[in-house]
């Protein structure tokens, strides 16, 4: 082993091969105010430098098509103007990280998203009629999430909140384990509406090391299902109106009846602790 | 040893290092062999998951004309020409050669430094009490011998009518490199992008690792590597190739091949529920999951980890208990798809029937002529 060379020709996977925006124009087709791109076969950068040059361009009405794994889709579209947000519809498979940093605007996916779906984002809309992977709205700021189906582990992991700016996150389906993870602010609904009569929600460890924020959870869960550091309550008016307003939006998006969604039972999820884990590394 | 002189790119990686492996497994529960191009193409979609020092393939159901022999894949190291005559010496007086060849490459596929790699049919050659041996354990013991004893000889494979093929590069030159897409069919493949974590790369580091007919990909860091290997060594296991996915591979063979567990248990021995889950089992699984985290308790595999097993008519997937990696599993007619990323799926098989995320430490068993994949199903989202 000794004698071996590990001295490699090191290649840059994201920026080798990137070809600049002008050298792309066969995949961008101008259809009125509308935009499409197809995707297929652009790397991660390819596609959003498209989207960047679009936008800057003044079209803020993108169809992006044929999109398989393309990661970051929304990032790097800071645009200060608020009449300029873009409105981007993805078909098929958009890759990890949708909406990372996402500035305000609005993604609506066709299709499955992958892991890191709005991944620190600042405002703006993303939609997803299909499922999404793990980490979901990790470490979000700001805007609103919506997921049709379930989501992967980790959902919610440290979302954070400032006055004037509480970043919302509603699942239709189910979640997998440490749901809310170390949430921080935030409204968060987990609808169950895949579950079956009774049956319980699939996650465990749900908002371990919670501590700020607030979670409705429609259907059953277990006491062993928590987190140490999560309590549970019933909903009083104030949550109600919240519950009531985004169980709306997200019916409208997709076409289930709120009414319907409404009848079921809600518990809210608090944190027990602004600070779960202060006697552990306080001294 | 030639050191290569040009690069093909400047480019250093930037100081934060985003891949993560990439892994694809793909399976006709039929039995229908098919070519390299899925496994080809949805690697090269996770491209980002690589960085070009590592790729390589499993194919199974891929020497029909000589299944009945075992098939030996070895690699020698600086075209070693002395380890190849030391090699085939041993091979000569512990096994009858039916057939060897050199593994056809294409010279146009420039990549790092690569050896010389050689595949031998053969059949156990016993001798006095050796014939009370199973086959697999005397070819086991045998490959244990040439990787610890024979000098910049290691062996890829050495399963029947199976093979790997690996080395240093983005797995679709490895491929280009031993025409992957040209010469061969099996019913399994499995693929994997990146190199060996913690180890320098070198074409033995390579995954897939193999012993017999088990592979493993695998994405992650087998924090537990230590443990695991002393383990391993009291049952006649040597860990020879610098890394830590090599465990995994003779933990299969050490629990599902001597000891008979089926996939569902030695998945529970890798990833064990937690001990508060079990708090709430029911009695029975209680029992079970106790005693498996005390017998094996050296074989728990700690850290974070998705792996693709496979071997002779089965693969499974699995991660760790708390999914510190991902795995997504689709699924369409009678192809069965395990993946980093759905994407590499989607874009190999767009109109998938299904497709799910299992949970953490639950395996996804894909089997020849049966359903049990879906058995997955009702654990995941």
């Amino acid at each position: 082993m000794g004698n071996l060379n590990v001295k490699f020709g090191l290649r840059d996977m994201f920026l080798d091969g990137v070809r600049p925006v002008h050298e792309l124009a066969g995949c961008v087709f101008l259809n009125e105010h509308r935009v499409e791109i197809d995707a297929q076969g652009l790397k991660h950068k390819e596609l959003n430098d498209l989207l960047r040059k679009t936008l800057l361009e003044g079209i803020t009405k993108i169809t992006v098509r044929n999109v398989y794994g393309q990661r970051y889709i929304g990032t790097r579209l800071y645009r200060p103007d608020p009449e300029k947000k873009a409105e981007i519809t993805i078909y098929r498979n958009p890759g990890n990280d949708l909406g990372a940093f996402l500035d305000g605007h609005r993604i609506v996916v066709y299709g499955n998203a992958q892991d890191g779906v709005g991944n620190t984002m600042d405002g703006g809309e993303i939609i997803v009629h299909g499922r999404a992977g793990d980490i979901v709205a990790m470490s979000m700021r700001g805007g609103k999430i919506m997921i049709r189906d379930n989501v992967g582990y980790r959902a919610a992991i440290h979302m954070k909140e400032y006055p004037g700016k509480v970043p919302v996150l509603v699942i239709g389906g189910t979640a997998q384990d440490f749901f809310g993870e170390y949430m921080a602010g935030g409204i968060v609904l987990l609808l169950g509406l895949n579950l079956k009569e009774n049956e319980r929600h699939k996650a465990h460890y749900i908002g371990t090391g919670m501590h700020g924020g607030v979670i409705y959870l429609r259907g059953r869960v277990e006491e062993y299902q928590l987190g140490k550091e999560v309590g549970v309550r019933e909903l009083d008016d104030r949550d109600w109106e919240i519950v009531q307003r985004y169980v709306g939006e997200f019916s409208a998006h997709f076409g289930f009846s709120a009414d319907k969604i409404l009848k079921g039972k809600f518990q809210k999820l608090l944190p027990v602790s602004k600070r779960p884990y202060g006697k552990i590394y306080a001294y | 040893m030639r050191v290569k002189t040009s690069w093909r790119s400047e480019r250093l990686l930037p100081a934060k290092d985003h891949e993560a492996c990439g892994l694809f497994g793909v399976m006709d529960i039929t039995g229908r062999r098919f070519g390299g191009e899925m496994a080809i193409n949805a690697i090269k979609n996770i491209k980002v998951r690589g960085n070009g020092l590592g790729g390589g393939f499993a194919v199974y159901g891929l020497y029909p004309e000589h299944k009945d022999y075992y098939a030996l894949h070895i690699m020698f190291q600086n075209k070693s020409v002395e380890a190849k005559e030391k090699v085939e010496d041993f091979l000569v007086e512990h096994f009858n050669v039916v057939y060897d060849e050199e593994i056809p490459t294409d010279p146009q596929v420039n990549l790092f430094c690569p050896p010389l790699v050689w595949r031998y049919f053969v059949a156990p050659k016993k001798k006095g009490e050796e014939h009370s041996l199973p086959d697999d354990d005397y070819v086991v013991s045998r490959v244990m011998h040439i990787n610890t004893g024979i000098e910049d000889a290691y062996v890829f494979s050495s399963g029947k009518d199976m093979g790997v093929f690996k080395g240093v590069g983005f797995p679709e030159e490895i491929a280009a490199y031993f025409l992957l897409d040209r010469l061969y069919e099996g019913y399994l493949w499995t693929v994997h992008s990146r190199f060996p974590t913690n180890t320098p790369g070198w074409w033995g580091g390579a995954h897939p690792f193999s012993i017999l007919d088990w592979t493993v990909v695998h994405n992650g860091e087998i924090s537990s590597y230590g443990t695991n290997r002393r383990f391993l060594e009291m049952h006649d296991y040597y860990c020879t190739l610098y890394t830590d996915t090599e465990v995994m591979a003779y933990a299969v063979d050490l629990l599902m091949r001597r000891q008979g567990l089926p996939i569902e248990v030695v998945a529970k021995i890798f990833a064990p529920p937690m001990w508060d889950l079990i708090e709430y089992m029911e009695e029975k699984e209680k029992k079970l999951y106790t005693a498996l985290r005390m017998v094996y308790a050296p074989l728990l595999i700690n850290g974070p980890f998705t792996v693709i097993v496979a071997r002779h008519s089965e693969m499974f997937g699995l991660t760790d208990r708390i999914r510190l990696r991902p795995i997504t599993a689709g699924a369409k007619g009678n192809l069965v798809f395990l993946s980093s990323e759905e994407a590499a799926i989607r874009c190999v098989c767009p109109d998938l029937d299904l497709a799910w995320t299992p949970r953490g430490g639950e395996p996804v068993v894909v089997r020849l002529h049966s359903q049990d994949h879906l058995l997955s199903l009702n654990q995941s989202v």
